[in-house]
């Protein structure tokens, strides 16, 4: 077993363990950082791995979102398939937009993904009979179980969101010791040089953001089922900036940065709230402390410092 | 009302539009052109552009149309001399990196929402217009007010095209837009001419905000929409065009204004938005852009 | 008579009505080393650069392994077998140098990752620097890896831009006994401006000047003719 592996098992271990060390207030939190964690890694592979500053992942993660939510209520699937559909609709929207958004580059790419993003928000609100438009709408408890498992339960909701984050992390890890994730940083240090090795940048590009979009489809389908909660606010341009400053602030192609970005900065605004409400000051803050003075994150200066094995 | 009268005021509601649409685009638009900077805290420059229009209207004694005219001239420097500083503090030691700056104006952006809302409140406040005159069509009454709105915003849009072709001021921002090494091999201070073009940029917002928040109430959330609209005019103008950008925001302006009048304003949008999108793709040089 | 492995009809690129590469034929034959020379901007990356695809032509065509590749992508060329090294270094400055190379050899597909790469390291001499940051290699390795790259694709055609710019000597040789040791089984179109590794290793000389074929043959030809004297040798 490599160093990288028991890194990581250990961080999952310790995350298992944390819902008997921790007082119960913690639990609730843990479990959606730790979906929020599986959607800033499926940003991570786009922009940290492969190059590509999406500004429009919030329309993935609604995809999976809303693909399950609507599933439930409105056609009556139960849990499991739901969340099926949810996944297979976060990688698809990103594929249609892979489609069309990777024949521009740069700050056009961010514009067009930022422009589909707030497209698919619209309609959200567009067909508000459905949607219930901001105000959302609130999924059934019963309808929230697999089988016999109540999924709105503390613990096992807190079990499921460490399944799925196990699961996104462990091949979130494969990816990075595989060609396709030495392609896809390939991609991201010099496209020319990888064209001109032989590699279709488009090609790279697109299974780079579908496996993104199936991160964040997933992880827009579990929230759905595990907080039983699905509204437009998820679809708005904020919830494509919060992977980004997760990512930014753990480290940018890295494991486990937007892991440990989501978890600083959910208890940064949770310990900060009991001073302040200006919330979106400490948002704002850190996105320039970060692109000011940190660029590569936490984990991406740690890796400079020395630890060169960290993936 | 008929359909003739009903379909003029939605063009005259819609010419309002593209005034104050045109003066925010352009400013967007100059700082596109110039620096290659997109700026996503354009629409907070507004927003707080028409969140310092209410305080100073509010605080200066006197009838409104001293208030107001106070805030037409101080609003907008308050607002480009935060942009300036915006500017040196951030945009430059970001070497104007194009991922670093839309992140770091993103960052602005909440910054920005977040003072309004913490000195200003959640309130939507409206400002008293200048003055009070309806002029009287043979249809309906229209207000005057939203007509010199209109006047004013030909006016400024004018001096803007006279600074920029016609003055040495200009000619310097031209120059370092067409290579700013050899401006500055020619001695031109680039560091300065950015600053000064953040500060128009954002000036322009903020002259915008002072002329529509007697129509739109002031409110800490307001600068989202026309950042959106703003980035719609730009792109579809060509990035970086002045004249295809005017030309955009008065077809834009015009044509949200009729639609909103007739269908569902979240359609609009949505078709607006997804234009824009297949715009880039397929037509980076914008639709009224001249080089193929 | 050694088979064509490339051929170039009448191939033409223009910018703005500048005449980069005007109206050039080219016949490239298997198995022998190529060398392009010309004055500065007489169009020689312009032309090797149609014939990797990195720039589309205004007019012509391209015949690879006896197909028309005039309108295939740059990527696909590279993988129908044409390689291309650039004329300013460009290596993954990031990645370590063990990454650079396993990039170029696991795109064609091999179950032996690790040791091709190494083994390919080891034939331009950088096997123990596998683990270091390609951009902190001294520029001369630099040159190194980016041909190791190059020759790791085991290409049919290996088009070298300027290889040799910046090599002291006794890197220069090591240079010429490497590229030898490929051919026969690659062919190599080299653009060059050392006249002694041109002399030294080419089977066939091409003379570009304003973008025109001047003059074409063996070494010995090329020396001999009055046109390429006055134009670029003697001047």
């Amino acid at each position: 077993m490599t160093r990288a592996l028991a890194l990581h098992i250990a961080v999952l271990a310790a995350l298992f363990a944390a819902q008997y060390l921790l007082p119960p207030y913690h639990h609730t939190n843990i479990a959606r950082i730790m979906v929020l964690a599986v959607f800033a890694m499926g940003y991570n592979i786009a922009f940290g791995y492969t190059g590509l500053l999406s500004l429009g992942h919030a329309l993935f993660f609604a995809a999976g979102l809303y693909t399950t939510g609507l599933g439930i209520e409105l056609w009556g699937l139960s849990a499991a398939p739901a969340l099926a559909l949810g996944l297979i609709a976060g990688g698809a929207i990103a594929a249609a937009t892979g489609v069309l958004a990777l024949r521009t580059g740069g700050v056009s790419f961010m514009i067009v993904t930022l422009m589909f993003a707030q497209a698919g928000y619209l309609t959200i609100l567009y067909f508000g009979q459905y949607t219930r438009g901001d105000e959302g709408f609130v999924i059934t408890r019963a309808a929230r179980s697999i089988g016999p498992i109540d999924l709105s339960a503390d613990t096992p909701r807190y079990l499921t969101a460490l399944a799925l984050f196990s699961v996104a992390l462990l091949i979130n890890l494969a990816l990075t010791k595989s060609r396709l994730g030495r392609a896809m940083i390939g991609m991201r240090e010099n496209e020319e040089r990888s064209r001109m090795l032989g590699y279709n940048p488009f090609r790279i590009k697109l299974i780079a953001l579908v496996i993104s979009g199936l991160y964040a489809g997933a992880a827009g389908a579990a929230y759905s089922v595990l907080f039983g909660y699905v509204g437009a606010s998820f679809a708005a341009i904020q919830y494509s900036i919060l992977p980004l400053l997760y990512v930014l602030l753990g480290g940018a192609g890295t494991t486990l940065g937007p892991f440990l970005g989501a978890l600083l900065m959910f208890y940064l605004i949770d310990i900060s709230s009991g001073y302040t409400t200006a919330h979106l000051f400490v948002v704002g803050a850190a996105l320039l402390v970060l692109v000011l003075f940190a660029p590569k994150g936490i984990l991406g200066w740690v890796r400079d410092k020395g630890a060169k094995w960290l993936p | 009302m008929d359909f003739g009268p009903y379909l003029l005021l939605a063009l005259m509601e819609g010419t309002v539009m593209a005034a104050v649409l045109a003066l925010t685009a352009v400013g967007l638009s100059l700082v596109f052109g110039v620096m290659r900077v997109v700026n996503v805290a354009h629409g907070e420059f507004l927003m707080l552009g028409a969140v310092l229009a209410w305080f100073v209207t509010h605080y200066v004694p006197g009838p409104p149309v001293v208030g107001f005219a106070v805030a037409l001239v101080v609003c907008p420097l308050i607002v480009g001399g935060i942009a300036a500083l915006s500017d040196t503090l951030i945009l430059k030691r970001l070497n104007y990196d194009p991922e670093a700056t839309i992140v770091a104006t993103i960052g602005l952006s909440y910054i920005f929402q977040q003072a309004a809302l913490s000195f200003y409140g959640p309130d939507a406040r409206p400002v008293e217009a200048p003055f009070n005159l309806r002029i009287q069509f043979p249809w309906f009454g229209y207000s005057g007010y939203k007509i010199a709105v209109v006047l004013a915003a030909i006016v400024i849009l004018l001096a803007i095209w006279l600074l920029m072709t016609r003055t040495r001021a200009g000619l310097i921002m031209r120059a370092t837009q067409l290579d700013r090494d050899t401006a500055r091999a020619f001695g031109i201070n680039v560091d300065r001419v950015y600053a000064a073009v953040f500060a128009l940029g954002a000036g322009l917002a903020a002259i915008a905000a002072v002329l529509i928040v007697p129509i739109q109430q002031a409110h800490y959330l307001m600068g989202h929409d026309p950042l959106l609209l703003s980035f719609i005019v730009v792109i579809i103008g060509g990035l970086g065009s002045l004249r295809g950008t005017l030309l955009a925001a008065v077809v834009i302006g015009l044509s949200d204004g009729v639609i909103s009048v007739f269908f569902s304003p979240t359609l609009a949008k949505i078709l607006a938005t997804l234009l824009v999108a297949m715009v880039l793709v397929f037509r980076p040089q914008g639709l009224f852009g001249a080089k193929p | 008579m050694a088979a064509i492995i490339l051929s170039a009809r009448g191939l033409t690129k223009h910018y703005d009505g500048l005449k980069a590469v005007e109206n050039v034929d080219f016949d490239l034959k298997a198995g022998q080393i190529h060398a392009l020379i010309g004055p500065n901007g007489a169009g020689k990356t312009t032309f090797v650069s149609l014939l990797s695809g990195r720039i589309p032509p205004s007019a012509g065509t391209i015949t690879f392994d006896g197909e028309d590749i005039t309108q295939l992508p740059a990527h696909t060329r590279v993988a129908r077998g044409i390689a291309y090294t650039f004329q300013i270094t460009s290596i993954y400055a990031n990645l370590p140098v063990f990454d650079n190379v396993a990039l170029a050899i696991q795109r064609k597909g091999t179950k032996h990752l690790h040791s091709d790469t190494m083994a390919a390291l080891a034939r331009v001499g950088l096997e123990t620097r596998a683990d270091q940051i390609a951009g902190t290699l001294a520029y001369g390795h630099q040159r190194l890896l980016e041909i190791a790259m190059g020759l790791s694709m085991n290409p049919k055609l290996l088009i070298l831009d300027e290889p040799t710019q910046g090599l002291a000597n006794a890197e220069i040789e090591a240079f010429n006994a490497l590229v030898r040791a490929v051919t026969p089984q690659t062919t190599v179109l080299l653009i060059e401006h050392n006249m002694d590794v041109v002399m030294d290793l080419a089977d066939q000389i091409t003379v570009l000047n304003f973008g025109e074929t001047l003059s074409s043959g063996t070494p010995a030809e090329i020396r001999a003719d009055p046109a390429v004297q006055t134009a670029y040798l003697g001047g």
